[in-house]
């Protein structure tokens, strides 16, 4: 085997339906063994079909998408050996979830005591013992989901794609679902791929994150990465909250840039890319690194800011003010003793690290 | 006078008016067999009717049988008048009670002054019904598929001789009569040998042996089809049917008189019609001597009354075609003719239709 | 236990106030389906039923001759006939002359003895001049009242309440002692014809369903655009009358019709021995499952539509090939849309009639054929009646078999 290849290649891989615009427009994109992989982007943004090229059902139309090292372009979907877990479970509504677990063994010929002993450790994997003999009808939601899990694995593929698993459970339990995928991810090792538009679904569960928009990975990264250090506008507000600044870069140095607010003043701004002199450039500065103070402090960044409106949210409290013209700017100040000083119309100044603003693109 | 008072009395004057108009348009609906022949009876009768009396003829179609009378009768809604039956059909509707009685003495008498019961063809009168053509089941062929045609009854069940499709009626009459004078029994022997399990065996053995090679019609409309088509190379069919094609179509078809079977068309009024006394005046005027006369210069089906022959003219849009010998009692055709017998279908017609179907079924 | 009754707040039982509530909701639904109710009831249900009941009913003898009608009922239907017996029957004959019913009694008894028609007709003439006794005046006048089938036939026909009919229908036949005995075999053809019919209707069944489903299949996972055009062509035979359609199939089938022209010209066929492609079995079913295959591919189609795309890509996933995909997974699940067309085309096959009739010929004849033959032709109601109430009983015992292997709440229709 070629070792030296990653698991899962997208090689410029591009995507049309209709031969006028593109859907992926050259992708690339390497995944290891054992790695858990999220497509994460707004609906449109070509995540699915990316996806779908993988599993077979699409193909693409330039390009090679590489397994295990060998092209798979002209496989079939079903010699490619992944696993699938789909929007809606597919779960087969004429055969019992045994049956249905017993589907992919007995299309690869099993004997029958082999595949009852798979069926019955793959129940016991997802806690679905008592449910072999129900129809997927009878069951529940999140007892679907789990059949539909465990269908995916149960013929233990080396990769299994997940398309929206989780989109129709409701939060309390696509919360508890995404920890059991996480763990059972890591128990059996299997490299995962994972479709979501939920940003926080993907942070949870995943090693990295591929963030899509319009057929383009904006960025790859660990969550970690991602939400500390965007790369671009888009990352930084798709992938949690996000507080922006717009102004002009007067000066760069070491790393840092200094942008023009205008009339607003100056402040600093971590590097990210390569903006000219006078060229426009967006700030992005995390709500919960924001401050908010009677007085500008020293050795920090700050701006004039006026309170607007309080929302309470019992450990912390959401505060929408004014800053730099900007009426929507957000700080997450935590619960204490100070904060019931604050009240609409209060004048202050927000202020945060310099590290924590990130001078990004304009878009 | 009240508003109220003044409205009920405009609008009673209004109904009188409108029942004052209709009794004056009055109008018959008259059932018949459709194309060719009601055309011919719209020409000859309902046309110089309308014209004496005033009142019109709605003119409808059917497919023989007395169900629809029936129905009406039973439902006491008859939208029927006058209704043009066959003999067994006539004498059927009579016999349950679905037809008025008409007194022959409503009959005018011959131009000669013969009384109308010995100007009809002996016995044709009925109860109910009072007869108006002469109608034949002959068989006919395509002369130019066939240039030397068949020429007798015998021919039609002979395929070695003459091979291909034949049409025949989807019914035990006349086939049982054309089978056994094929098979050699004298028109006039026909029902005596019926009247016997053996002779009946007989007749369904004879066609037996053309079985495979015939194809049904049930309308009348349909055997000059077939043989325009090519389905068929001879079929047997109702004689004016044929002559219509040939007169009016220009189609070579030949017709074989050879043991015809022929019977008559009757007209009855259905029980309970509101209309008796209009539609006593019209089978009255429509039967006699000069109308049937007429008639036959439409359609080659004779006359019932003896006294029209001599009046028969010729086609009435070709005068060079004499109608006199295309009629089935003109003396060249009726040589070998058998007679429809009505009363021995009446008794076993239940039986031999029941042994038709299934010898057909089976 | 009705003490421990929940009251509401004006202390009247909750039931009770619940369906007070409840009733004008129900009276407005009822209200709502009235009219329709109304005209199932009068122009669908109580015809139907009246037709039924001509099926075991017949009083045509019982009420025009009920002397001799009650001799009969004491008479064992074998021993030798009694004076009183002919004595009855003149007089009845009597009465039915003057009161003009003897057409109807001799139409009735002659359905069960050939020849009666006559022979009643031509008796009543007389027997007002007939002394006693009047077995022999009977006798003298024809000799076929000395005939013992005669008095047999008579008996059965003096039956208002009788299973002849049904007896009939199956190619069975009453008999005057009581039971019931085959056929003459020359008249049998009830059974042939039902078990033609359900053969014809079976085999237009699975050659709609098998030129159905692929048709069905492709509309319901073609694009929208595309699949509503395919849909118009599929119903456009809807928008053609039923006779034009069939005679359309005797301009295409016939010896010189389109097919065979065709056929000739390919070679398929030499022009002298043209394939019989209609007037038999073969047009019937040719003509039918065209006719029957809108009704198979819609009920199809609405069940496909809802099945996802993804049951079979989950399939696939799992290592299925396109065929197994297809047949453990894609048809199990429109086995439902394959019930309800099945038995909708089945239904309506088994009680045609108009195209049997045009293209059926000798042997593409159906049941309904022969039942419109006794309502048209010979005017035996009765026996129609009977002959409706086998096949609807039937169409009943399909209905029960179809609910014992597919399930009843398993179809769907659209």
């Amino acid at each position: 085997m070629a070792s030296n290849l990653p698991f899962v290649r997208y090689d410029n891989v591009q995507k049309s339906y209709d031969g006028e615009s593109l859907v992926v427009k050259n992708l690339n994109l390497d995944i290891e063994k054992g790695e858990f992989v999220t497509m994460l982007g707004p609906s449109g943004s070509g995540k699915t079909t990316c996806l779908m090229m993988l599993a077979g059902f699409e193909t693409a139309t330039h390009g090679d998408i590489l397994l295990d090292g060998k092209p798979i372009n002209n496989i079939p979907p079903h010699r490619r050996g992944i696993g699938m877990v789909f929007q809606n479970y597919a779960l087969f509504p004429h055969m019992t979830v045994n049956e249905n677990l017993a589907f992919p063994l007995k299309v690869r010929k099993m004997d029958k005591a082999e595949t009852e002993a798979k069926v019955k450790r793959a129940l016991e994997m997802v806690q679905m013992e008592a449910f072999g003999d129900r129809k997927p009808a009878q069951l529940s939601g999140g007892q679907q989901q789990r059949i539909a899990l465990a269908r995916a694995l149960v013929f233990e593929p080396e990769l299994v794609l997940m398309d929206e698993p989780l989109g129709a459970l409701d939060k309390q339990l696509r919360e508890h679902m995404q920890y059991e995928i996480k763990h059972i991810h890591e128990s059996l090792g299997v490299t995962v791929v994972y479709v979501t538009h939920d940003q926080s679904e993907a942070l949870t569960m995943s090693n990295r994150i591929a963030v899509f928009n319009d057929g383009v990975v904006q960025q790859l990264a660990d969550p970690v990465t991602l939400y500390e250090r965007p790369e671009n506008a888009f990352v930084a507000q798709f992938i949690g909250e996000n507080n922006t600044l717009v102004g002009k870069v007067s000066s760069t140095k070491a790393g840092k840039v200094e942008v023009d607010l205008g009339k607003h003043g100056k402040v600093q701004a971590v590097k990210v890319v390569d903006v000219p002199k006078d060229g426009q450039t967006t700030l992005s500065i995390r709500p919960e690194r924001v401050a908010f103070e009677e007085k500008a402090p020293k050795g920090k960044m700050s701006l004039p800011a006026k309170v607007l409106e309080l929302i309470y949210l019992g450990d912390h409290i959401r505060c929408r003010m004014s800053v730099a013209g900007n009426d929507e700017f957000i700080a997450k100040i935590p619960n204490s003793n100070k904060t019931i000083s604050l009240a609409p119309g209060k004048n202050g100044f927000v202020s945060w690290n310099i590290d924590d603003c990130r001078a990004l693109d304009y878009s | 006078m009240t508003f109220k008072k003044s409205m009920t009395l405009a609008s009673a004057a209004v109904l009188s008016l409108a029942v004052a108009s209709a009794a004056s348009a009055e109008s018959l609906t008259v059932v018949s067999w459709g194309g060719a022949y009601t055309k011919s009876q719209v020409e000859a009768y309902h046309k110089p009717w309308t014209k004496k009396t005033g009142a019109s003829v709605v003119s409808e179609d059917y497919n023989g049988g007395i169900a629809e009378i029936k129905a009406q009768v039973e439902a006491g809604n008859v939208t029927w008048d006058v209704v043009d039956v066959e003999l067994s059909d006539a004498v059927r509707a009579c016999d349950e009670g679905l037809a008025e009685e008409i007194d022959p003495a409503i009959l005018p008498a011959a131009p000669d002054g013969t009384p109308a019961m010995s100007d009809f063809i002996e016995g044709s009168v009925t109860d109910c019904a009072i007869p108006s053509i002469v109608w034949s089941t002959i068989y006919a062929y395509d002369s130019s598929v066939m240039s030397n045609g068949p020429k007798t009854i015998s021919d039609f069940f002979d395929t070695a001789k003459f091979p291909g499709k034949r049409g025949m009626r989807k019914s035990p009459k006349a086939n049982l009569e054309m089978a056994l004078a094929a098979d050699g029994v004298a028109p006039g022997d026909i029902y005596d040998v019926l009247s016997t399990d053996a002779g009946v065996d007989r007749a369904f053995a004879k066609l037996d042996t053309i079985k495979d090679d015939v194809i049904w019609w049930e309308a009348g409309a349909q055997p000059p089809q077939l043989l325009a088509d090519g389905e068929v190379v001879m079929t047997t069919a109702y004689n004016g049917r044929i002559f219509n094609a040939v007169a009016s179509e220009d189609k070579p078809f030949e017709i074989v008189w050879d043991a015809q079977v022929y019977d008559l068309d009757l007209f009855i009024i259905p029980k309970g019609t509101k209309n008796k006394q209009l539609a006593l005046d019209f089978i009255a005027f429509s039967t006699d001597t000069q109308r049937l006369a007429d008639q036959a210069s439409y359609i080659s089906y004779g006359p019932a009354r003896k006294s029209s022959a001599p009046l028969v003219g010729s086609f009435h849009s070709k005068p060079s075609l004499a109608m006199g010998p295309q009629m089935p009692t003109a003396p060249n055709n009726f040589k070998t003719a058998i007679q429809n017998d009505f009363e021995w279908w009446a008794d076993n017609q239940d039986e031999m239709n029941e042994r038709f179907n299934a010898w057909l079924a089976n | 236990m009705s003490d421990t009754r929940i009251l509401a707040a004006d202390g009247t039982p909750l039931k009770k106030k619940l369906a007070q509530s409840m009733f004008r909701t129900k009276l407005r639904a009822f209200g709502l389906v009235c009219p329709l109710l109304a005209l199932i009831i009068s122009a669908f249900v109580l015809p139907i039923l009246f037709m039924l009941t001509a099926a075991v009913y017949d009083d045509s003898y019982s009420s025009l001759m009920p002397e001799s009608t009650a001799a009969m009922q004491e008479w064992d239907g074998e021993s030798p006939i009694t004076e009183a017996m002919a004595a009855a029957m003149v007089s009845d004959l009597i009465r039915a002359r003057e009161n003009k019913d003897i057409g109807k009694v001799a139409n009735r008894v002659n359905r069960e003895y050939s020849g009666a028609t006559s022979l009643f007709k031509s008796t009543s003439r007389s027997a007002k001049k007939f002394e006693p006794p009047y077995l022999e005046a009977l006798r003298d006048k024809d000799k076929d009242w000395n005939d013992l089938e005669l008095w047999q036939a008579i008996k059965i026909a003096s039956d208002t309440y009788t299973l002849g009919y049904i007896a009939n229908a199956v190619d069975m036949r009453a008999k005057a002692t009581g039971g019931f005995e085959p056929q003459d075999e020359l008249r049998q053809i009830h059974i042939t014809l039902f078990i033609r019919t359900i053969e014809i209707s079976f085999i237009v069944t699975v050659a709609c369903l098998l030129l159905g489903y692929p048709v069905a299949y492709l509309m319901a996972n073609l694009p929208l655009r595309t699949s509503n055009l395919l849909l118009i062509l599929v119903l456009m035979p809807f928008w053609t009358s039923l006779l034009v359609r069939t005679t359309a199939w005797i301009a295409m089938l016939q010896g010189q019709g389109v097919m065979n022209d065709l056929f000739v010209a390919f070679g398929v066929a030499s022009d002298e021995d043209r394939f019989s492609l209609i007037y038999n079995k073969t047009g019937t079913l040719i003509a039918m499952t065209h006719i029957m295959l809108p009704f198979m591919i819609m009920p199809l189609y609405s069940v496909m539509k809802t099945i996802s795309p993804a049951y079979v890509r989950a399939a696939k996933s799992m290592g299925a090939t396109n065929w197994t995909a297809f047949w453990k997974v894609y048809f199990p699940q429109s086995v439902p849309g394959i019930g309800a067309g099945s038995l909708l085309v089945f239904i309506l096959a088994i009680g045609y009639y108009i195209t049997p009739a045009l293209v059926g010929g000798q042997d593409g004849q159906m049941i309904s054929n022969i039942i419109d033959f006794h309502m048209r032709k010979s005017l035996n109601w009765n026996l129609a009646a009977a002959l409706g109430l086998v096949l609807l009983v039937f169409v009943l015992f399909f209905f029960w078999i179809y609910d014992r292997v597919v399930g009843i709440d398993n179809m769907k229709l659209g």
